[in-house]
């Protein structure tokens, strides 16, 4: 309750908002609905008072007349200010867009020239040139994730992400990615464990759009546990991730768990935010962009899914999504 | 020996695609632009074109529309290689006949090797580089 009153001041506090976005206050959209919601009130509160008072149906009306076209006004630069709002966010997503894709040419030359000096097709490097090709490439690899992930966001918030529905199988995907994991959770030590329930129906959804998301979760939970704990860094006890797949209620579940480091209480709320890294783990590696659970719950909530964890901090971490199953009633029907 | 055709503007990625290619076999010819793509495509008649989509004089769409509508290239499998990634492109070209459609960003030389041998009908043994 006093949180819930806390906040409704904090919204009341106009001035301290447009601040934040760095709005003056007469194009600044809460400002303004708050001036006009004053203006109705106290031309109310005035029409009234002088239809009380005089009994003077005209003025009265001249009131409401005045009232009105003030309101009107106050409407127009609102929906102005919406929509220079709503044109920075264009072109912000659109320089995203530009910027991504004229970085992603030359990071692809890198990346094939550093193959060639790895490849032996120019003669074998040396082992000291080798450790450096090695750290090129992962850097490469780096970036190149990043950029990648700019370039969804970018099309998720144009809405440009199209979405296919088609019927498919979740089990299948998830055995694609764990297998493309195969040699990051060696080298880390990390056995992945699968547990799909026999019947689960298929999905109806888009296959690559959400064996992305998946592909997040496992990442996540693969490299966060490197830093559970010395054992596991030390190679003496694996860590272990755990995918699991199960239908129920015209819905197929996927739990991806793990026992890493958990994500710290003071952080759970904002772990599905843009560009958020949680404390614990950016005390340990700087290598995370902040954008893969932004891009998974993006993409399971246009689904028409749902996604959310649970956690404990130095226990591990269970995320969970839903999908609507092929043979949902409902998703059919929402479908037309 | 195969004979390949690269339409693509970059010189680093022709040099390094080339060089990778030539390695494993294969002979590459290269056209910095969209018309002497199609130009060298009619002339050289290659075994299989890697088409980009962004080039100057003649976009990948128009050079792929040039490829199909002659009786001498249309035949030619064509792979493009891009790194647009958008749904709209890829399905338009996959209408357009393309054989596979690649996300430069996306492949390792090694993949691209992998799928013009797949392609040709060419093996290559990876042990041997």
């Amino acid at each position: 309750m006093k949180q819930t009153l806390k906040k409704f001041f904090e919204q009341l506090n106009v001035a301290a908002q447009c601040r934040k976005y760095n709005l003056p206050l007469r194009q600044c959209p809460q400002f303004l609905f708050l001036a006009m919601g004053s203006i109705n009130i106290a031309a109310m509160i005035a029409a009234y008072a002088i239809g009380i008072r005089y009994g003077d149906l005209e003025m009265v009306s001249l009131v409401a007349l005045a009232l009105s076209a003030i309101l009107l006004i106050i409407s127009f630069v609102i929906t102005r200010s919406f929509e220079q709002l709503a044109e920075a966010n264009r072109l912000k997503t659109e320089f995203v867009n530009i910027v991504s894709h004229q970085i992603r040419s030359p990071l692809t030359n890198l990346k094939w020239i550093v193959e060639i000096l790895t490849s032996g097709v120019l003669g074998r490097p040396e082992s000291k040139q080798t450790e450096y090709f090695k750290i090129l490439k992962e850097n490469l690899e780096r970036m190149q994730k990043l950029v990648n992930e700019l370039l969804t966001v970018s099309r998720i918030e144009s809405a440009k992400i199209a979405l296919k529905k088609e019927n498919f199988s979740l089990e299948n995907v998830a055995r694609d990615l764990i297998k493309e994991f195969e040699p990051i959770s060696k080298s880390s030590n990390v056995i992945i464990e699968t547990e799909f329930s026999p019947g689960t129906p298929p999905v109806n959804g888009d296959p690559f759009q959400i064996s992305q998301a998946l592909e997040n979760l496992i990442y996540n939970a693969i490299r966060y546990i490197g830093f559970a704990g010395e054992e596991i860094a030390r190679g003496k006890n694996p860590g272990r991730v755990a995918v699991k797949i199960y239908g129920k209620g015209g819905f197929v579940f996927c739990e991806v768990s793990d026992n890493g480091i958990g994500i710290p209480k003071e952080d759970q709320k904002y772990i599905f935010q843009k560009f958020f890294r949680a404390g614990n783990v950016r005390r340990y590696q700087t290598g995370g962009t902040g954008l893969g659970l932004y891009i998974a719950k993006n993409i399971i909530d246009s689904s028409g899914g749902k996604i959310g964890f649970t956690s404990r901090q130095g226990q591990g971490t269970t995320f969970w999504f839903k999908l609507p199953a092929a043979n949902n009633r409902k998703n059919s029907k929402l479908k037309k | 020996m195969e004979k390949i055709l690269f339409i693509e503007d970059e010189a680093a990625m022709q040099k390094a695609v080339s060089e990778f290619l030539g390695a494993k076999g294969y002979h590459v010819v290269s056209a910095l632009d969209g018309e002497l793509g199609v130009n060298m495509a009619k002339n050289s008649s290659p075994d299989l074109i890697l088409l980009d989509i962004i080039l100057p004089k003649k976009n990948g769409f128009d050079v792929l529309r040039d490829l199909k509508s002659d009786e001498k290239t249309k035949s030619i499998p064509v792979i493009v290689l891009t790194n647009l990634s958008q749904m709209d492109d890829v399905s338009q070209m996959m209408d357009m006949g393309v054989t596979t459609y690649l996300v430069k960003n996306d492949q390792s030389l090694q993949d691209i090797l992998r799928v013009i041998d797949q392609t040709l009908g060419v093996s290559h043994d990876e042990a041997a580089g």
